[in-house]
């Protein structure tokens, strides 16, 4: 009794003097988009609380990192632009047009091109950075989802949630150059670390396609299951991996939980019960705390990865849409 | 009349080399129900346009899928003006080499079509139950909501609500006799209490006003008043115009639908949007299933792209469908009726979504909307 209370002492010492920490509480800022808010919401990782928002263009969804990690780049849907906020000044530096309707998009290597998908037209364009130029338009599958470019800026995937395929596209001559049959409703991409496997998830066939990046063939489906959720309240959209390629990250949204993979078996090693409908997930520099975005509980769930259980849910604006996080 | 409607043949511009699959479809010539007034009247679940302009969207977005599989799928329009020529043209596509026969018809002419052919009869027109029920057939699929389904849904949004006591309003006619009779099992499936029934009939008739008077036929005590009225304007005259202050369901007020406009999940928007812009309307409920049947030709061509016909029939009966209601759907074994959600709207917004939180069924909660299986209603299948 008397030993315990003491080590809890010490450890509150410990704690105070900053020797440990309770979890793994990152440093920096996440910044999480707001579809209804025409916002982004601000969040301090050390505390875990909302320090404000900032203002953007209208209907914000997907955001991503210039590839210097200076600025943050905001693709808006409904006023058909990117706003690109600059991080230290926090304000917005810049807009330009994103075509109609952009839903998700991705960066050249170079950070000088986009690859953005129009949902409306079912078109991926390619758009120039700095004077916001469209330079190629690829007409693809109707909505147009997810968006990646390879590490080696030669391809860009682009998922088609009508038609069941992702597209590969060959930059050089902006053309198709295969399309592959995946599950039903394919949505985001995650690509392992060596570029070999390119993961996508399937929001209505509760499953993860997995492609072969050398042949673009499905190599394998990775299939939830969840006791007590049937297979048709289990529809993956967000997913993201570790640096090393060993973990995966599904968010399952109806199921209201987040799957952690183990990427060489393929199998689930843990499932964490979130918010409702979570979206999309970031992972932190030192990958020990997954960032979930909840769609329909306008919130943001805190899962520390090594206990595999959720530490803290911070309401953030409504309908959150993507979780950036600049350590 | 709209032109689209007057052309007898109209082969969707394809590749040549890739396997082919035709696919007729028929609607009524001189269709009442594309009226201007009615158009303009705007009841929910009533056509807003012809439900063709939503089949051959979905043909045009599934070209993608029917490419990188090398199937094509040719669509033929064919008017007809009763049951019997419905058959005779059902009898025809199968001779000419039809894959499947699309109908947007009247219950009875539907039931002409699909006894006409042995080929797959998809039906996007016709929500009577005895469709599903005593006059299902082995080859009769339905994309669109059933009669029950709809009124399943509703009984679903009351239940969660306790709006309990309800008021039935039921119109004149044989489609409506059914119609009430059905939205009393629905009221009786979800434990409500029907509080009266009472018949109503549009009239200016003094002699009548008990059958007319709005205010009359709202008399007693009551939560919610449903109207069943297929003709649609009587029941869009009864909001705000009840006896006591209570809500409308049914045929108006809240309507349980297939689609909305307005409905904003799932990428319905989109959906909703490439409607507009191919055919100058926003998808409504009765363009979805025609949009659905569009869908699940696409899906069964793909599976099989190089038929044979037997093949690419199984196939159909066995898809999986997305149609941005945010589950995937499928038939039914038991009477070829797609399982779906079923929106409630009151014409502005979805105000709610069947399956309601909180309805459960041991196998599938969307088999809570419509006969379920165990009912056993259709021996044909």
């Amino acid at each position: 009794m008397t030993e315990q209370r003491s080590s809890g002492r010490l450890f509150l010492l410990a704690l105070m003097l900053g020797l440990v920490q309770p979890w793994a509480s990152a440093q920096g800022t996440g910044y999480v988009s707001s579809e209804k808010d025409h916002a982004i919401t601000v969040l301090d990782l050390k505390t875990q609380a909302v320090t404000g928002t900032l203002g953007t263009c209208k209907r914000p969804r997907h955001l991503q990192l210039t590839p210097d990690g200076k600025q943050l780049l905001v693709a808006c849907s409904e006023s058909n632009q990117a706003d690109v906020i600059d991080l230290a000044t926090r304000k917005s530096v810049r807009r330009f047009s994103l075509g109609d309707n952009p839903e998700a998009f991705d960066i050249s290597p170079d950070g000088k091109t986009l690859y953005v998908s129009q949902e409306d037209e079912g078109t991926l364009i390619f758009v120039d950075a700095a004077t916001g130029k469209t330079l190629q338009t690829v007409p693809v599958g109707k909505e147009p989802e997810g968006v990646k470019v390879t590490r080696d800026g030669k391809t860009v995937y682009v998922s088609s949630e009508v038609a069941n395929l992702v597209h590969v596209v060959d930059v050089a001559s902006a053309k198709l150059l295969k399309n592959i049959k995946v599950g039903k409703r394919p949505r985001r991409f995650a690509l392992t670390p060596d570029g070999s496997q390119l993961w996508v998830t399937n929001e209505l066939d509760a499953s993860v396609s997995i492609i072969d990046t050398q042949d673009h063939t499905v190599a394998g489906t990775l299939r939830f299951e969840l006791k007590g959720a049937r297979a048709s309240d289990i529809t993956p959209v967000g997913i993201t991996m570790s640096r090393d390629g060993k973990r995966a990250f599904v968010a399952l949204g109806r199921a209201n939980h987040v799957a952690l993979v183990d990427v060489a078996t393929r199998k689930v090693s843990d499932m964490v019960l979130v918010g409702k409908r979570p979206w999309s997930v970031a992972l932190d520099a030192a990958e020990k705390t997954l960032y979930v975005v909840n769609g329909l509980s306008d919130d943001l769930t805190i899962v520390d990865v090594a206990s595999a259980k959720a530490l803290k849910t911070v309401k953030v604006g409504r309908v959150p849409y993507t979780v950036v996080l600049v350590e | 009349m709209n032109k689209l409607w007057r052309g007898l043949l109209m082969a969707a511009a394809m590749p040549a080399a890739a396997a082919n699959f035709k696919v007729t479809w028929l609607a009524p010539a001189d269709d009442p129900r594309l009226e201007r007034t009615r158009i303009e009247r705007a009841a929910l679940g009533h056509p807003a346009g012809p439900a063709l302009d939503a089949l051959r969207v979905a043909l045009a977005e599934g070209r993608f899928e029917l490419d990188t599989a090398g199937a094509t799928l040719q669509l033929t329009q064919v008017e007809v003006s009763d049951a019997a020529a419905a058959k005779a043209a059902a009898t025809k596509a199968e001779k000419d080499g039809a894959a499947a026969v699309v109908t947007d018809l009247p219950a009875a002419w539907t039931l002409a079509a699909s006894d006409g052919t042995k080929l797959p009869v998809l039906n996007v027109g016709a929500a009577a139950d005895t469709l599903r029920q005593a006059d299902c057939r082995r080859n009769l699929f339905h994309l669109g909501l059933s009669d029950r389904m709809r009124s399943d849904a509703l009984a679903q949004a009351l239940t969660v609500r306790r709006w309990s006591n309800v008021l039935l309003l039921s119109g004149p006619g044989e489609v409506d006799r059914e119609r009430s009779a059905t939205a009393q099992a629905s009221i009786k499936r979800y434990g409500l209490k029907l509080v009266a029934n009472r018949p109503f009939k549009l009239s200016a008739d003094p002699r009548e006003r008990e059958l007319a008077n709005t205010l009359l036929l709202t008399q007693g005590s009551y939560d919610v008043v449903w109207v069943v009225d297929s003709d649609g304007e009587f029941a869009l005259t009864l909001p705000y115009r009840t006896a006591l202050p209570r809500p409308v369901v049914g045929d108006a007020g809240l309507v349980a639908v297939a689609w909305s406009p307005h409905f904003e999940r799932f990428g319905a928007p989109q959906v909703t949007r490439r409607l507009r812009k191919a055919a100058g309307r926003p998808m409504d409920a009765h363009d979805w299933p025609a949009w659905m049947a569009g869908k699940a030709l696409v899906a069964a061509a793909v599976v099989t792209p190089k038929g044979p016909a037997a093949a690419f029939q199984k196939a159909l009966a066995e898809v999986e469908l997305d149609g941005s209601k945010g589950v995937s759907m499928n038939f039914r074994a038991w009477d070829g009726q797609l399982r779906q959600p079923v929106l409630l709207s009151d014409g502005r917004s979805v105000i709610d979504l069947a399956p309601v939180d909180g309805v459960m069924h041991p196998k599938n909660a969307l088999d809570t909307l419509g006969a379920d299986a165990p009912e056993k209603l259709c021996k044909a299948r």
